[in-house]
């Protein structure tokens, strides 16, 4: 009998992961076990997916919508037992896009109003109020969903809802290679500075674009390597499913409250808007 | 008695005209352990892409268990040769070993409880039955060399081909993988330039050089030839004789 003291499964979780310097595609699961956790991911994403149209489509100036919304939000990152903190910090992602709707009121036309030094247009107001909490609560969605589910999960339930067959096999290839092609770009980089290259000179960008170039040539070889190693198996055009498991009504039903409720929310606020 | 291997006078020219294999000829029987020698360049991994049909057109023929590897018995061909390549990354590509291992099977047909049987199966052949859950780039390079080996085993192979199986792996899991090798009831050609392995595997040696066949005859035999040896670029590693 073989011993293989190394096969002993190593635990898992983001922190351990991490520390290996691997799994790109679960940064940004958290573990866990709650009902959001178990749930099958093709409810998750219609679900969220839902949610998020529900949002956009709630007039701007009632302002209640939005808080119910955030309300909801909140009792589902609650229900799935995911930091909060952490969370709150994962938010600030969507800061480089919220920074162009804080230039509106300033930029924009049309009638003006003062706030302290500032006069800022009205619409400009609106337009960064509207982007800043829809945007918000969009990102704030996906992020409990992939909190809460793992990549291949992920992509287990885009093919579950119809996702075309190239597509889910990109994604696929995508979550399998990020690690090898990143390894790979960090080994040339260190290769570079052993060498005495010093990326902090702009110029130098040259070698940069270089290693890019190298780069992307390595990386289509090894698409043509993968490639002949799928045929040597047998590959005829057709990738094996992802293996998702269908989901019981009970489930879907379970799943899709939470857009129902938004949807209820946004249409009682364009009701509140027409008196 | 159906030899399990025979390639008759096949040659080979890359798109670009420069030739890789030149008028190859060797019969392997069935249960033999061949290694296939030859320095880098040699044409080496030419020739293991000949023997399931993934390169060909040229010249010659190639019979895996007297069945003609060509257009009309590819995928019988793939089946009955499984090619272990060099970079596990190459070779290991599902999001979990579990899938990996099914991708072959499953492109033959297998499905349902008969797919995750043979999964098991394979796995259990080369000792990595508990980390069938887990993503490939999460194993140590020993680790993924014999889950590679578990992927082409799952599709029940006459003749196992090992490409540089040796290359980047500590000695620890080199005598693993040998002790994986050892324990198939399999034809197997070990296509290497590590003339230790070849010698601790391998009963005959074929040495390839320029694209074509330069010597066939006991390992040891060969490995104490030097002239041999000089005229192929073979060199066996520092310190390091063959025990007779």
């Amino acid at each position: 009998m073989l011993r293989h003291p190394a096969d002993e499964p190593a635990p898992r979780g983001p922190e351990v992961l991490g520390s290996m310097g691997a799994a790109h595609g679960d940064r940004l699961y958290v573990p866990g076990s709650s009902p959001i956790h178990r749930l099958a991911p093709q409810c998750k994403i219609l679900s969220t997916v839902l949610f998020v149209v529900a949002v956009v489509a709630a007039p701007r100036e009632q302002f209640w919508a939005f808080a119910m919304f955030g309300v909801l939000l909140v009792a589902m990152a609650m229900l799935a037992r995911l930091p909060m903190l952490v969370m709150a910090r994962r938010l600030t992602i969507e800061l480089p896009f919220v920074a162009f709707a804080l230039a509106l009121p300033f930029v924009a036309e049309g009638p003006r109003h003062d706030v302290g030094p500032f006069s800022l247009s009205m619409d400009g107001s609106w337009g960064a109020w509207n982007i800043l909490v829809k945007g918000t609560l969009g990102v704030a969605a996906g992020l409990i969903v992939s909190a809460t589910t793992t990549v291949p999960d992920l992509i287990r339930g885009l093919d579950r809802l119809r996702m075309p067959a190239p597509l889910i096999a990109m994604l696929t290839f995508m979550v399998r290679y990020a690690d090898v092609i990143a390894d790979e770009m960090r080994r040339m980089r260190i290769a570079r500075l052993s060498r005495g290259h010093d990326p902090r000179w702009f110029w130098q960008v040259r070698a940069v674009a270089q290693s890019a170039g190298t780069l992307f040539v390595r990386s289509y070889e090894r698409g043509e390597r993968v490639f002949l190693a799928m045929q040597s198996r047998g590959y005829d055009g057709a990738m094996p499913s992802a293996g998702g498991t269908s989901a019981s009504p009970g489930r879907w039903t379970a799943a899709l409250v939470l857009p129902a409720i938004a949807v209820v929310v946004t249409t009682a606020s364009w009701v509140a808007r027409a008196r | 008695m159906t030899p399990a291997l025979e390639v008759r006078k096949v040659s080979y020219a890359y798109p670009d005209g420069t030739f890789a294999l030149r008028g190859v000829s060797l019969t392997v029987e069935p249960g033999e352990r061949v290694a296939v020698l030859g320095p880098n360049g040699a044409g080496k991994t030419t020739l293991a892409l000949h023997l399931n049909g993934v390169l060909g057109g040229g010249p010659g023929e190639v019979l895996v268990g007297g069945m003609r590897v060509d257009k009309a018995h590819l995928r019988e061909c793939r089946r009955r040769v499984g090619i272990v390549f060099q970079d596990p990354d190459d070779q290991l590509f599902m999001p979990t070993v579990a899938q990996d291992v099914a991708f072959g099977p499953s492109n033959l047909g297998v499905a349902g409880d008969d797919l995750s049987a043979t999964v098991d199966v394979a796995l259990a052949a080369v000792g990595m039955s508990g980390v069938a859950d887990r993503a490939p780039h999460h194993l140590s390079f020993g680790q993924r060399r014999r889950v590679a080996v578990a992927t082409v085993l799952a599709m029940q192979p006459q003749l196992l081909v090992l490409d540089e199986p040796t290359s980047n792996l500590d000695p620890a899991s080199r005598r693993e993988l040998s002790e994986v090798i050892r324990s198939l009831d399999l034809t197997v050609l070990v296509v290497t330039h590590d003339l230790p392995y070849a010698l601790e595997l391998c009963p005959r040696s074929i040495v390839l050089n320029e694209g074509s066949v330069t010597a066939d005859g006991p390992t040891a035999e060969l490995l104490c030839d030097d002239e041999l040896m000089a005229a192929n670029r073979l060199e066996l590693p520092f310190g390091f004789s063959v025990p007779r």
